[in-house]
């Protein structure tokens, strides 16, 4: 007896095909807009749903960072230490009246009670952004997992203004997304939100409540 | 639902739900803000109308191709890692889940919002089976905590109101105060479902789009549930039904701009979740095995027939019933079913079959207004009409399930007499004479005008007919 995928592809494979016609991806691909315009445009897309800018200088925006935690109050923070910008955020982070780095250098299974109850912001680089919705492109890895963008209350991320794109449709086509993905990419255009209740916007459901962007 | 035939009545549901005024203040409110948010995000109907020819273009291609495009993905997604199962039916698709749970030991579960999962019962069917189904988008959270379906496919607790959330919350929450406060009704569910994350054995979702190209299960999302559900948990079991694929990855960037801007009005959500395996190599979270459960539930046999098959285009964005008379009026509810408003009157009663459904295809006054928003432009009306006629003459290469069972004698007696008297001048002139005399008497007191004079005023009868007045112009009688 065939099994049900058989039984299923059979009935859709009895069907003469139906018609189409060719998609015509002009009216996406014909949006773009000058490196000042991009960025513009990001800002006021995020910032439309509470997305907070850090404008910092690119030789010391770790800094930067280390500042606005304190300034925050922030006790314990996420990130990982094998990146670039994590090496330079630690370095930053040695001196006196820092926040503490979590390394997130272990599976979830050891620190899952630390990053849900005891970390107080997240902190993870950007791959690259898109003007058009005012997205960033974040690329989990080994050496920054999942989670740091989306379990602490704070998300604190890396951008550098020179990596914003236009839309979506033209970072994957440019990046060649199509060859393959990692086993998780996550756009993120804001904290999180919710309008379930009488349609009333409420920030800060299930993911992080605030999401700072550090612009380099 | 009544009990003998198991067919629903919708005029009598929607009866009801008419008589419920905080009900009907509720769609209301929540209908003319979704229009208005919608209607901002297409300003100019140039780019509506490409973006929307080329979101239609994409989902018809995915038909067209549709059992090669499913057998991609499945090559796909099992060369990425991801475990891919078949399922004719829900019962089929339970069980399936079921079984990886009771594999895994796993009692505990956290669910993304899915309608595929709405279509299973998937909670009734797990807690029966002994393991704790939470949904956590705080809409369908809010309505399994009231023991509800949901009413809106986008906005599943849209038909109640803060007050109403309040009196829910205080009561079935542990330490919670009542209060009307969004933002403190907000923060009560996220300290409760934080803990459930972090528990949970599982996490079940849906999928918005699967990519054939790269096995890539796209989620969107703006609360964070959603990843939670697919990334803290150590297995992701993710549901869709057959038609969910698209060919290729850039097919996604239309397709969501349209979702986000129809659904909600929203540029784009706060999150897209691109899932396309399980936790890789040396990575340090994420589930370590995804599973994707591919439900086929009726579809294969709406794909068969060309008709009808454009309803399989659906990327369940909800607009057109933010936009549906009926809809606004009713609720969702009134329905009787998973999926309500006009994707809902053409879905349901193929799916389940015209014999048990009859009723949703009139569930309409044909405004048009839901083919005028749909951005995958597919003729819901005349799939309405299609079904309409089908369900009363089945004929004979029509495929639907239940096709001719909503034939009503007395509606075709009655039919072919208004044929017959215009068909035949003689009898013409007999009803005319006939209304003229026994018109008056009627006053909209008997059968069927009965019905029909409850929520309209009677049509006034002119004194004397087109005919009297044409011959006395002259003009000479056919
Ligand atoms: S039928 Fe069209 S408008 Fe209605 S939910 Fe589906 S895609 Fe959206």
């Amino acid at each position: 007896m065939p099994d049900a995928r058989e039984r299923i592809l059979g009935r859709l494979r009895a069907v003469k095909p139906h018609a189409f016609t060719p998609s015509d991806f002009s009216i996406v691909e014909t949006k773009t807009w000058s490196p000042a315009a991009r960025l513009e445009r990001l800002r006021t897309a995020m910032a439309a749903v509470r997305t907070e800018f850090l404008d910092a200088a690119a030789h010391d925006w770790p800094e930067t960072v280390r500042a606005f935690l304190v300034a925050q109050g922030a006790r314990n923070v996420a990130y990982g230490p094998a990146t670039e910008a994590g090496r330079l955020l630690a370095a930053a982070c040695t001196r006196a009246g820092a926040p503490a780095l979590v390394p997130y250098d272990r599976p979830i299974e050891d620190l899952k009670a630390t990053l849900f109850d005891d970390v107080d912001a997240g902190f993870t680089a950007v791959r690259c952004a898109i003007a058009d919705t005012g997205t960033l492109v974040l690329w989990p890895s080994p050496e920054e997992p999942r989670l740091l963008s989306l379990v602490p209350p704070l998300h604190v991320a890396l951008l550098s203004a020179a990596t914003i794109r236009d839309t979506l449709l033209s970072v994957l086509r440019d990046e060649g997304w199509a060859k393959g993905l990692p086993p998780n990419v996550v756009l993120v255009s804001g904290p999180s939100k919710t309008a379930d209740i009488e349609q009333t916007l409420a920030y800060g459901v299930h993911g992080p409540k605030r999401l700072v962007v550090v612009l380099v | 639902m009544s009990a003998e035939t198991g067919s629903t009545d919708f005029h009598a549901s929607s009866s009801k739900a008419l008589l419920d005024p905080s009900l009907r203040a509720n769609f209301r409110r929540a209908m003319d803000g979704l229009m208005a948010k919608r209607a901002a995000q297409f300003p100019d109907p140039v780019e509506w109308d490409a973006l929307r020819t080329l979101a239609a273009s994409i989902r018809a291609r995915t038909l067209a191709k549709l059992p090669a495009l499913l057998e991609a993905l499945e090559a796909r997604c099992t060369a990425n890692g991801i475990r891919v199962h078949w399922a004719e039916t829900v019962d089929d698709a339970n069980e399936i889940v079921l079984g990886i749970l009771r594999a895994r030991g796993a009692a505990r579960l956290v669910k993304g919002k899915s309608m595929v999962s709405e279509e299973m019962h998937l909670n009734d069917f797990l807690e029966k089976n002994g393991v704790e189904s939470l949904e956590s988008d705080l809409g369908e959270y809010i309505i399994q905590l009231d023991g509800e379906t949901p009413s809106h496919i986008i906005m599943p607790a849209i038909h109640k109101s803060r007050q109403q959330i309040a009196r829910l919350f205080g009561e079935k929450i542990r330490g919670a105060e009542y209060t009307e406060d969004v933002d403190a009704l907000t923060a009560t569910a996220r300290r409760v479902l934080r803990r459930k994350f972090f528990e949970a054995e599982a996490g079940v979702s849906g999928v918005n789009i699967a990519v054939a190209e790269t096995g890539t299960l796209v989620l969107v999302e703006n609360e964070g549930n959603g990843r939670m559900s697919t990334h803290v948990p150590p297995v992701h079991i993710a549901l869709m039904g057959i038609e969910k694929v698209v060919e290729k990855l850039e097919d996604v960037a239309p397709i969501l701009t349209v979702l986000t801007r129809s659904a909600t009005g929203q540029p784009v959500s706060t999150y897209l979740n691109l899932i396309s395996g399980p936790r890789g190599p040396g990575e340090k979270d994420g589930p370590g095995e995804v599973h994707l459960v591919i439900l086929d539930n009726g579809r294969s046999r709406i794909f068969a027939d060309q008709e009808v098959a454009a309803t399989l285009r659906c990327i369940r964005c909800g607009a057109c019933m933010n936009y549906c008379p009926v809809y606004t009026r009713v609720g969702g509810h009134a329905y009787e079913a998973v999926y309500p408003g006009p994707i809902g009157s053409i879905l349901t009663p193929q799916t389940e079959g015209l014999a048990k459904r009859h009723d949703l295809p009139h569930a309409s006054s044909l405004c048009h207004a839901c083919v005028e928003v749909c951005p995958v432009k597919i003729p819901i009306t005349q799939i309405l009409v299609t079904l309409r006629k089908e369900s009363a003459h089945a004929s004979p290469e029509f495929l639907v399930k239940g096709a001719g069972g909503g034939r009503d004698r007395l509606e075709d007696l009655a039919w072919w007499g208004w044929r017959m008297a215009h068909v035949s001048p003689l009898l013409y002139k007999a009803m005319s004479l006939g209304l003229r005399v026994f018109g008056p008497l009627l006053k909209g007191g008997a059968g069927p005008l009965k019905a029909w004079t409850q929520a309209r005023t009677m049509p006034r009868r002119a004194p004397r007919t087109l005919h009297d007045l044409a011959s006395e112009k002259g003009l000479p009688d056919a």
